[in-house]
Formats: structure tokens, C-alpha cells, sequence
């Protein structure tokens, strides 16, 4: 009989498809997971961007892991509010996303309106630890990813954007 | 907004004398204002980023440099995104049965709500990165007055899309700074995109009273106030460009009651074909 920990734990090696080094819990994108006494998992979760096609795999691996650990039915249900945030990306998941050669985000823009002309801050190369590194495009690979290129190693590195 | 009739003939869409209506609401608005306001916002809202981003999507793989085609993809994947999130909504208030897909693939152009500006053409990459910019612009400051509004949905879809679109901004001004700030070529090319686009902006601005019924049912937007700091942030990029800001007062409208350019529905047949030709099919 599968509990609510266990399922939370089972969530646990779902990895986000776009950037495997880390799960969709890690990701902080699972937001609640309930189990019932028949064994019915109710998941909520929340997209990271808008578009992200990532969420219709996510949501399907999610489905799947559960199932296969034995839950009787799986619901998933999506939430906006509140709006998913690179802040709940926590310290362990972001050390392997520098191992994997991604810059894990700075700390998220708080309160509504931005500064058009903010100094950026440099972002560390994740290869060799410089922060002699350039933006070069603030879309990237994914919708969660900047493109940023080392001085220092001259290696092209992602960066997960602050969100 | 001093509007006086611009009588442009290119817009067999516009009547020359809708634009001296000043704040007196056009027919089609009375008559969507009758159904549920916050359905009618959330078409506003919705068409806009769903026919802005198909715009964009037409660059993918046309894009000028690798960057921007990545860019213009990703703005364009967001746009649409949260257009799914507002016509899913607007869907669900309405209560018909429609869901985001059926209203943005299986309405006519007469019932499409986007602004004029977001419908005009791609051209040259000055055209398309002043476009966002003016939308970009006026989007930031209409979403963050939204995200406080207390229907949860309404803000929650609003908090949500103003951190993508803060991101937009953020491109798209800077790439009004390098090419008015540029070569001659590149400043002669902006400026005559500002211009060109300058007439769709005062749309954005008009308060109907689609704005007065939803503001008592929970979305409150003082479009005023968004029009004063929409006007000082253009200002402050258009001039550190070094680009003029047009004096040219004369405004279109009637997007917003469903009377566009010739634009949008040479966009929708595209936009539409395969779930038309198909219905129900899937891939
Ligand atoms: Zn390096």
C-alpha cells in the first residue's frame, strides 16, 4: 500500500526531462502530493514557464512512476498560484546542476516592476569557476536557460535563469 | 489621448471616423459587454499573447542570428503559453464548453479581442523587436496591476505571466537601445518601425466598459495610470536611443470589438488550417 511518503519518494526520481541531473521534486514543481486509503494519489504541481513543453512529460512520468509503484489511480492537477519560483530550487539540487555544467540561478527579482537598466551581476562559469563570463543571449536551449560564455576556460555555458 | 480621425486607407477594416470617438464605446464593445466581463478581459488578454506569439513563431528558423531565433522561439513558446492559461479560464467562466483550444483555433476574426498592434506584420527586425517593445512595455505594467487583483484566477494567471514578460521587456528594450543607439542604417530603421507602429498604441489605453464592469467583479485596471508609466518608460528608452518620439497623434482602434487589420485574418488562416482541416485530431 503506497503512503503519501513513499509517494512523495517515488515523485523523487522522476527527473525533469530537460535537465535530468535533477527530479521534478528538486525542481520544486510538486506542490502536493495526497494519498487516500484506497491508494489514489492526487499530485498538484506547477508549470515552471508558461509554455513549458516539458509539463505534458513531466506530468506523464509522473503518472507513470506511480502507477508502477502501485497506486490505484493518479490525478494531476495544475496550479499558477503561487507562481513557481527558482528560489525553491534547494542548495543540494543546485550544486548538481554545476556539476552538470549549468550556473544555477541567482536569487529571484522580488515585487513587480524591474529596472531596465540594472548592472548585471556576472554569472560564475560553472567549469572553472571564473566569473570573467559574458551574457551572450537571455533565451536559451530551454525557456529556464540563458546563454552565458566563459573568458577565462572559453567554454559556452547555460545558465538556469532566475525566476 | 488626442485622437483625431486617421482615415488611413490601407485599413479597410477601420472607419476614418471611429478614432474621433474618444472614450464613446464602439458598438461591438456594448454588445460583448453584455456577457461577462472578466470572459471579455480574458479574451483581451489572451488574444493578445496568443496572435503576438504566433507572430514571433513565424521567425522560428528565420530568425536574423541563432541568438534571436532562439529568443523569438522562446518569447513566442511563453506568449502562447499564457494565452492557454487566459482562454482556458475564459473558457471555464464562460461555461460554454469551450476549452482554450476550441476558442483559438474555431473563432473568426470578428471575434477576436488582440489590440491592432500585436497583428501587424514581422517586416524587418527593427519592426519586429519595436512592436514588442511597445507591447512588452504596456504588458509589465497591465499584469502587475492585474497579479493584485482579487479574482484568484485572474491574478494568479497575471503573476505568472508577468515574470516571463518582464524577461520580454527586458529584450526587447535593449534591442531598441542597440539599433537607435546603432548605425545610421539600423537608427533610420527604428525610428521609421516606431513610427510606423505608433498609431496602434493608443488602442492599448482606451477604457471601455468592459474595464468598469470588471473592475466590480474582481479586475480592477486603471488604464490611465498604466498609460502614464507606460509613457514615461517609452520616453525614458526612446530617448536614450536616440530615437524621436512621434508627434503623430492620430490613433486606430476596434481590435478590441473585433475590428482588425487585413493582417489578422491572413494570420489566422495560417494559424488555424490543420485544426479546421482535422477537428479532434491529434499528434
Ligand atoms: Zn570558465
Amino acid at each position: 500500500m503506497l503512503t503519501t511518503p513513499r509517494a512523495w519518494e517515488v515523485i523523487g526520481t522522476v527527473p525533469d526531462p530537460e535537465v535530468p541531473v535533477i527530479s521534478v521534486v528538486e525542481l520544486g514543481i510538486v506542490r502536493d502530493v495526497a494519498v487516500d486509503a484506497e491508494g489514489a494519489v492526487a499530485v498538484t504541481i506547477t508549470p515552471t514557464y508558461s509554455g513549458c513543453p516539458a509539463m505534458y512529460e513531466i506530468e506523464k512520468d509522473i503518472r507513470t512512476a506511480l502507477t508502477e509503484a502501485g497506486a490505484s489511480s493518479v490525478t494531476v492537477r495544475t496550479v499558477l498560484s503561487p507562481a513557481w519560483t527558482t528560489d525553491w530550487i534547494g542548495p543540494e539540487a543546485r550544486e548538481k546542476l554545476r556539476a552538470y555544467g549549468i550556473a544555477p540561478p541567482g536569487r529571484a527579482e522580488q515585487g513587480g516592476l524591474i529596472t531596465l537598466t540594472r548592472a548585471r551581476q556576472p554569472v560564475t562559469c560553472p567549469w572553472c569557476g571564473s566569473r570573467d563570463t559574458e551574457l551572450k543571449s537571455e533565451f536559451g536551449s530551454t525557456a529556464c536557460k540563458a546563454i552565458h560564455v566563459c573568458r577565462a576556460c572559453r567554454q559556452p555555458f547555460d545558465e538556469f535563469k532566475a525566476l | 489621448m488626442t485622437a483625431k480621425a486617421a482615415g488611413h486607407d490601407d485599413e479597410p477594416g477601420i472607419a476614418a471616423g471611429e478614432a474621433a470617438a474618444g472614450t464613446r464605446p464602439v458598438a461591438g464593445a456594448r454588445r460583448a459587454a453584455l456577457g461577462d466581463p472578466l470572459v471579455e478581459l480574458l479574451f483581451r488578454l489572451g488574444d493578445d499573447r496568443l496572435i503576438l506569439g504566433h507572430r514571433l513563431s513565424e521567425l522560428t528558423g528565420h530568425g536574423p542570428i541563432l541568438e534571436e531565433d532562439i529568443a523569438t522561439a522562446n518569447m513566442a513558446l511563453d506568449l502562447i503559453g499564457q494565452a492557454a492559461s487566459m482562454l482556458k479560464l475564459a473558457g471555464e467562466l464562460e461555461g460554454k464548453g469551450r476549452d482554450e483550444d476550441a476558442l483559438a483555433y474555431f473563432r473568426d476574426a470578428v471575434q477576436f479581442r488582440n489590440c491592432l498592434l500585436v497583428e501587424q506584420p514581422n517586416g524587418d527586425f527593427a519592426q519586429t523587436m519595436a512592436r514588442q517593445f511597445l507591447f512588452d512595455a504596456y504588458s509589465v505594467l497591465l499584469l502587475d496591476e492585474l497579479s493584485r487583483a482579487s479574482h484568484a484566477g485572474i491574478a494568479a494567471v497575471a503573476a505568472k505571466s508577468l515574470k516571463e514578460a518582464k524577461y520580454h521587456l527586458r529584450h526587447s528594450s535593449e534591442w531598441v537601445l542597440r539599433l537607435g543607439d546603432g548605425t545610421d542604417e539600423s537608427h533610420a530603421r527604428m525610428q521609421r518601425a516606431i513610427g510606423a507602429l505608433w498609431r496602434f498604441t493608443g488602442e492599448l489605453f482606451v477604457a471601455d466598459e468592459v474595464e468598469a464592469a470588471a473592475a466590480a467583479k474582481g479586475a480592477a485596471v486603471d488604464l490611465s495610470g498604466v498609460q502614464a508609466r507606460w509613457d514615461t518608460m517609452v520616453d525614458d528608452v526612446l530617448a536614450r536611443a536616440t530615437l524621436r518620439r512621434p508627434t503623430d497623434t492620430a490613433m486606430q482602434r476596434g481590435g478590441r470589438s473585433g475590428r482588425h487589420t487585413e493582417h489578422l485574418g491572413h494570420l489566422l488562416a495560417t494559424m488555424q488550417i490543420v485544426a479546421r482541416s482535422h477537428p479532434g485530431a491529434t499528434w
